[in-house]
């Protein structure tokens, strides 16, 4: 502890405008992506209450259907690459040095970089709301030859899917540059956290997936500018071919989505049972299987495209066998809570709704991916309904509940826990408000990216709608406990919470600038307190 | 503890593999046509040189063969099989004919795609002659019989009774010549 207390002596940093535009401090990086995607986050969030308005009743009330569509497509492209993942790429920038007794990222420039990309980006994509022929409409999946018909914006989609996997390659080859060299001495990689684990894992589905979707995207651009056939039927290109590629990058896209959420979970479940997490190595060992598992299982997204019976067949067994090790990963984190002395604090709280949410998100995928079925579901609002559980109450739900728990940490204050808990309870209702009716119109045949629908189907939007809108509104509640956070408040203690475990919290609250540069002695009470 | 060695071996291997992965992106396109070409995906069918020489091997099965025709998008084409049905023995070449009409007023190239299914019987249809081989230019208004001189593979699986042939025009905006 006295060379950690000595860090305090010299925090000096750079101010105003160098220290953010400049900076190569893990933490002020890892503040900054977490500031952008909570404003993306509501940039995204704002499109959905614009979706749910629409859907409020049948009919067309407020947006013309080519909006509509715009909306539809942006929301997903922002809330993926502008708000979940930014956010864990920040929690990975703030958090992994700390949690390895690192002094800083491997590659502090390059990590400025892929920050700084992200705003670039973001601007070419919504400044396409403004174009002759709107923004995008043709789905985030870019499906051609749909897309293909996008107006002025086809490029600017184009370039912004480049700048964004760019961003997140960097942000990728950093994390595991630091976790491979600049672990403490002693601390070998099964006894890292199981956060910096889920984090490596997600790193290698970033290097090996994000490539391909460059590629296929390039090759739209080049079919639309420079007369190549790769999507064209008419020069003998295959559109089915696009879909392959995009979902060699879309699967693995979901679980890099998800794994850090799981490591999130890994690390606050343990802390509020107090016990150790249940089967250290099987979790880690799970999250391999299930991130070399889904480079295969990518056709599941595409059974009505008119695949052979045993791709069918492939496809679907492969798709139930992720179902184990997630099983494993559910089972672990319900046998860390049993017999343990669990308390209730918000980031236990949307953790324990992470567990159970998520997993109906998981079982409706089953559904979905036995191929019969899905021809029933394929493209209705039961998708719609399943990737928004594991997606909003799975990540977006991890996110808050890694955003409560490491708060104190950061800004060196304990948060206002009664509004927390309201926030946690409000988010819980709405959610569910507003996505559990969603299966019922998708098994009823309400079809996805339409502003308008049948009649029977006005009852379960509304409700829909509702709680949609009083999500959006809720979440407001959490910029003000964030904000009241920073500002003041209890003063938090090095370890914030009774049950933490980990690195991070032998420094002291809030984190200062520098932080272990001179590695942490790892002790052996330390070092069973890791995991 | 700060190992700037074995930082910049993780840096450039990682870079090298992101390199990889985008050439992979791009090597998917030619793997997906093998693929393809091997499990008669895409129904696609088989382009052979026929010799008149040869010894004709005539199975006594009787195949029936449906006839397709689509037009993708705004072509202002109309696109007709003369003949329906026809009842083909494997191992004899047949013809059948499609008339195909310009309506506008506008030459306007197109090409046509075929398509066979069940897939797999894609992989026994054989086309010696075939007005999918290279573009087709209507000048304005003009009508045109078009050919395509084809074989079942006498080796068709036996529970394939029946099969389509089915040809979608496309409308080409930049010409050039496929197979």
């Amino acid at each position: 502890m006295s060379t950690l207390a000595h860090d305090d002596h010299h925090d000096h940093k750079p101010t105003g405008f160098k220290r953010w535009f400049f900076s190569t401090n893990h933490k002020d990086i890892g503040t900054l992506y977490l500031i952008f995607a909570l404003t993306m986050f509501f940039v995204g969030g704002a499109m959905a209450m614009i979706i749910r308005a629409e859907l409020f009743q049948p009919g067309l009330q407020f947006v013309d259907p080519q909006f509509y569509n715009s909306m539809v497509t942006v929301h997903a492209l922002i809330m993926i690459f502008g708000a979940v993942m930014p956010a864990g790429v920040g929690l990975a920038n703030w958090m992994i040095p700390l949690m390895i007794g690192a002094p800083d990222m491997a590659l502090p420039r390059m990590n400025n970089m892929s920050f700084w990309i992200l705003p670039f980006a973001f601007a070419l994509l919504l400044s396409t709301l403004f174009m002759d022929g709107g923004a995008p409409a043709g789905g985030w999946t870019m499906y051609p030859p749909l897309v293909l018909q996008t107006g002025d914006a086809f490029p600017f989609l184009i370039f912004a899917v480049h700048f964004l996997g760019i961003s997140s390659i960097m942000g990728a080859i950093n994390i595991i540059a630091t976790v491979f060299n600049m672990r403490a001495p002693g601390m070998t990689l099964m006894q890292m956290p199981l956060f910096v684990w889920t984090w490596v894992i997600t790193s290698f589905l970033l290097i090996a997936s994000l490539p391909v979707l460059a590629g296929g995207v390039t090759m739209l651009l080049t079919d639309k500018y420079f007369g190549t056939s790769f999507f064209d039927a008419a020069g003998g290109g295959d559109p089915v071919l696009f879909q392959h590629i995009f979902w060699f990058f879309g699967h693995p896209e979901v679980y890099i989505l998800a794994l850090p959420a799981f490591g999130i979970v890994s690390q606050i479940i343990p802390a509020f049972a107090r016990k150790p997490l249940f089967g250290y190595a099987s979790m880690v060992y799970a999250t391999a299987s299930i991130a070399i598992l889904s480079f295969f299982v990518w056709a599941h997204h595409m059974f009505t495209v008119g695949l052979p019976i045993k791709g069918e067949l492939f496809f679907m067994y492969a798709t139930m066998l992720i179902a184990v090790p997630t099983g494993v990963k559910v089972f672990n984190w319900i046998a860390t809570m049993w017999k343990g002395s669990m308390t209730f604090e918000t980031p236990m709280l949307f953790s324990v709704a992470f567990v159970i949410l998520f997993t109906i998100g998981g079982f409706s995928g089953l559904m979905l991916g036995i191929t019969p079925v899905d021809f029933q579901y394929h493209d209705t609002y039961f998708v719609v309904a399943h990737f928004h559980y594991v997606l909003l109450t799975g990540a977006i739900f991890a996110l808050m509940a890694a955003a409560y728990y490491w708060l104190p940490k950061w800004t060196g204050n304990m948060y206002d826990e009664r509004l927390g808990k309201i926030h946690f309870w409000l988010s819980l209702i709405s959610s569910n408000v507003l996505f559990f009716p969603q299966h019922f119109l998708g098994l009823a045949g309400m079809p996805r990216r339409i502003p308008d629908y049948n009649i029977q189907f006005a009852d379960f939007n509304m409700i829909s709608s509702i709680g949609g809108f009083a999500y959006g509104i809720t979440q407001l509640l959490f910029v003000y406990i964030v904000i009241k956070c920073a500002m003041g408040g209890k003063r938090a203690r090095a370890r914030s919470w009774e049950g933490a475990k980990g690195l991070e919290w032998e420094v002291p609250s809030p984190a200062p600038f520098h932080t272990f540069e001179t590695p942490p002695k790892l002790t052996k009470k330390v070092l069973e307190g890791l995991y | 503890m700060d190992n700037k060695k074995g930082i910049k071996k993780t840096t450039a291997s990682l870079f090298l593999f992101t390199v990889f992965m985008f050439g992979f992106g791009y090597g998917l396109v030619p793997l997906y046509d093998v693929f393809c070409k091997i499990t008669g995906l895409n129904g696609k069918t088989i382009r052979v040189t026929e010799n008149i020489n040869r010894e004709v091997i005539v199975s006594d099965r009787l195949i029936k063969v449906q006839f397709d025709a689509n037009i993708n998008g705004d072509l202002p084409w109309t696109l007709k099989p003369n003949q329906r049905i026809m009842r083909v023995q494997p191992g004899k070449f047949y013809e059948a004919v499609y008339t195909v009409k310009n309506i506008k007023d506008k030459d306007i190239v197109g090409q046509a795609i075929p398509s066979v299914s069940p897939q797999i019987a894609s992989l026994y249809f054989k086309k010696a002659e075939c007005f999918c081989f290279v573009n087709q230019l209507l000048k304005a208004g003009e009508t045109k019989e078009m050919v395509v001189r084809f074989e079942v593979d006498k080796d068709l699986p036996e529970d394939v009774e029946e099969l389509t042939l089915s040809y979608t025009f496309f409308r080409v905006k930049k010409v050039a010549s496929i197979n």
